[in-house]
């Protein structure tokens, strides 16, 4: 128990311990190491998705579902101002009126905008090549949104309830789809990927891009794919078959 | 020469000068009140959403920081281009640069969604951000703009007031520059990525920055019973038609500029003939509002040298300015994103495809105001406590120290 | 360098203490008594030591995951929350943190930003 009553000659030595005491735990903080990391995001690996167009269907949105499950960014009905991790977008080709269904989210850029941007450095690329939002940084103003030509990412305009244990989310700060890190360090599937082969039509591979012998490799190499709005020279790990 | 300006602070206690201090601390209160409603319930109250997520606030803080660079001009042509001319009302230019920006970064400020997190904004800076450029130029802007005035008011420092004033002329340009680049540098969005965006924005801080100055000056004469003679009035308004006129001749350059590459077509459509209150706003208000009127208000043979008339083209100026960055800022982001070049979107969660949707709810305004009311505040409160304002504007005074 | 932040650390000491001592003389403020964790018998290091040095650990933790992917060490807010959740009325009687936290850090008035964002909810719930 702390004795409230201190008097003040008793106060300044105790003071005195406690800052010492303070000043030594920065020198312990700083050199507790991590050495006994049990996984850590990997910098040969540059994560990446392949979805085939051809087998999406305009009728299907496994893949948003499962994100909003398992992230836990369920809407409230504002279309305007709900999140939006990952969407479908329905198109048709202006010429020949052929039409294609495919999913969009954050395009993981080997050189992102969003990252390039950012005041605070709270947008950032992991060593894997995941591009996330470190939301003790987000200071919430939004340029990164203004930045990114995919429209990939979405400000918390609501108090947020209901937060995944796996997946923070709070009011002020931008969001947008982390590729499932949460999974990926535990050697799973994104949920997207996860729920497409599962309940979707099976588009979806998730893999290493920087292994040649990944399935989402040799799939690279036999098939003409293309990346979103390639003219920017950004790099995205999305690549899309069939568009 | 003539004799030396003499300097004096404004009295301040006349039931006017109580009753624009109550006006403005009640713009102020209100703006924080906005400020508190919007961060206490969330963005979704406000008209900003995921597609428009810059809105009225940053119409008000980008208005204000640009006039702000734009304001310390006159201080700059007497000290930089050794103009004596301007030299009694270069104190008053430096003061209302530090204001408006101290207004317009307060406006900035209070609509970030964590606007708790200042410290972290301070103190993480991403160097490849023009964002985070822009932090380090206006706290230089303080600095410099701050020693540039100490230069100017203290007797013994007064021969630095020219290196001083260079280096705030070289640091606005600068700092404007920034500000433009902020929208110049998003490759992403048909509307921005234009580099004539960072000149534009520094002859755009001219004229709005001028607009602002000439009203301040007319009304704090006005106010304080002091002259204000025909020639140094006439000097600032014929400046402010060269201004305006460079305004436009920007203007026309990008958008013909845009016009030209059949990419950026669809934009421009939208901007000049589709966009709705954008198109309005673009022709009505800052073509013609801020542009053509003023003109013929401040070169009309009539009302050319008429007070009125002078300080009406003043406010039409801001009003057609306000216009101006609310094209750039709503108009550049309610255009679609372009992602899918060569197909329609025919359905989509998130609005791919369709032009965004703002209407901009009371708080905004009232932040914004708020803003307008902490630089107005900051100005009449200085003037009370230090001597910015010379006795006279009398025709045939000059400065000579 | 050291000195010198041992010096400032004293002076806002002092100020503060001779704020509060006089303080605490008149009103007597409860002292804390963050309730026992329900699980486990022992933290990840001893009390006193938590008790000081939690917020590092967990901000030195928090960016290695964020930031590096490093997971499965031992501070985790995640862990935290787990042990020490208690039933909290304001979750209508869930496991919650909440109680255990506000204990000292209103005592010691000092805001917690944590749980704006992450859940305070035990993922295990009775």
């Amino acid at each position: 128990m702390i004795n409230a009553d201190l008097n003040r000659r008793d106060f300044l030595q105790k003071a005195t311990t406690a800052t010492v005491a303070v000043a030594t735990g920065v020198v312990l903080y700083q050199t507790g190491g991590t050495a006994n990391a049990a996984t850590r995001a990997d910098a040969t690996k540059r994560w990446g998705l392949l979805i085939d167009t051809n087998g999406c269907d305009a009728g299907c949105d496994a893949c948003v579902g499962a994100c909003k499950d398992e992230n836990g960014w369920e809407g409230s009905g504002n279309p305007t101002t709900d999140p939006s991790w990952i969407r479908k977008v329905n198109l048709k080709d202006k010429r020949t009126g052929a039409t294609k269904s495919l999913p969009v989210m954050c395009q993981h850029c080997e050189n992102p905008p969003c990252v390039d941007v950012c005041p605070t450095t709270a947008s950032f690329k992991r060593p894997d090549g995941i591009v996330l939002v470190d939301r003790h940084a987000c200071i919430g103003c939004r340029y990164c949104i203004m930045a990114c030509p995919y429209g990939a990412r979405s400000f918390v305009h609501e108090p947020t309830k209901n937060q995944k244990p796996h997946m923070p989310r709070g009011m002020g700060t931008v969001e947008s789809c982390t590729l499932c890190t949460h999974r990926i360090d535990e050697g799973r599937l994104p949920a997207c990927v996860e729920a497409c082969s599962t309940k979707g039509n099976a588009v979806m591979t998730f893999g290493d891009l920087n292994d040649k012998n990944s399935d989402i490799s040799t799939q690279l190499a036999k098939h003409v794919t293309q990346r979103l709005r390639d003219d920017l020279g950004l790099e995205p790990g999305v690549l899309y078959g069939g568009l | 020469m003539s004799k030396a300006t003499s300097f004096s602070t404004i009295k301040g206690d006349g039931p006017n000068y109580i009753t624009l201090l109550v006006g403005l601390g009640t713009l102020i209160l209100m703006g924080l009140g906005a400020a508190y409603y919007m961060e206490h319930n969330g963005h979704h109250v406000t008209g900003m959403n995921n597609q428009i997520v810059w809105g009225v606030p940053h119409v008000f803080a980008i208005f204000l920081i640009v006039a702000a660079s734009g304001a310390l001009n006159v201080a700059s042509i007497a000290s930089v281009f050794g103009r004596t001319e301007y030299k009694p009302l270069a104190r008053m230019s430096g003061l209302l640069a530090l204001t408006l920006l101290a207004g317009g970064l307060t406006v900035l400020l209070l609509d970030l969604g964590r606007p708790d997190r200042l410290i972290i904004a301070m103190t993480m800076y991403n160097f490849k951000s023009i964002f985070a450029w822009n932090i380090i130029l206006y706290s230089g802007f303080f600095v410099i703009v701050g020693l540039y005035l100490w230069t100017m008011m203290q007797r013994s420092m007064v021969k630095y007031t020219k290196m001083a004033g260079l280096a705030a002329f070289i640091w606005r340009l600068v700092l404007t520059s920034g500000t433009g680049s902020i929208f110049g540098f998003l490759v992403a969005r048909q509307g921005y990525d234009a580099t004539i965006m960072a000149p534009m924005f520094i002859i755009m801080s001219f004229s709005f920055g001028l607009a602002v100055f000439l009203l301040v000056v007319m009304s704090t004469c006005n106010g304080t019973g002091r002259e204000l003679g025909d020639e140094t009035l006439y000097r600032l308004k014929n400046l402010l038609g060269v201004f305006v006129a460079a305004v436009m001749y920007f203007v026309t350059v990008k958008h013909l500029g845009n016009l030209y590459a059949a990419e950026h077509s669809g934009v421009e459509q939208f901007i000049l003939f589709k966009g709705g209150i954008i198109t309005t706003l673009f022709w009505g208000g800052q073509i013609l509002v801020g542009g053509i009127l003023p003109l013929i208000l401040l070169y009309g043979s009539g009302t050319g040298k008429s007070r009125s008339a002078i300080a009406t083209a003043a406010v039409l100026v801001i009003l057609g300015g306000f216009a101006q960055i609310y094209v750039i800022i709503i108009g550049g982001q309610a255009y679609p994103l372009e992602i899918f070049p060569g197909y329609d979107v025919t359905g989509g969660a998130f609005f791919d495809g369709k032009v965004g949707e703002y209407t901009p709810t009371l708080a905004e305004f009232l932040l914004g105001f708020g803003g307008v009311g902490v630089t107005f505040m900051l100005t009449a409160v200085a003037l009370k406590f230090l001597p910015f304002f010379p006795d006279s504007l009398a025709s045939g005074e000059e400065s000579s120290d | 360098m050291l000195h010198r932040f041992a010096f400032i650390g004293l002076m806002v000491a002092v100020l503060f203490g001779t704020l509060s001592s006089s303080y605490a003389q008149e009103s007597s403020v409860p002292v804390p008594h963050p309730a026992k964790a329900l699980k486990g018998e022992q933290c990840v290091e001893p009390a006193a030591d938590m008790r000081r040095f939690h917020m590092q650990y967990l901000e030195h933790q928090r960016d290695d995951t964020m930031r590096l992917g490093i997971r499965g060490n031992k501070y985790s807010l995640r862990g935290c929350v787990e042990c020490h959740a208690t039933p909290d009325e304001k979750a209508d009687g869930a496991l919650t943190v909440r109680g255990f936290c506000k204990e000292c850090h209103s005592y010691a008035a000092v805001t917690i930003d944590c749980f704006s964002c992450h859940t305070g909810k035990a993922e295990k719930q009775p």
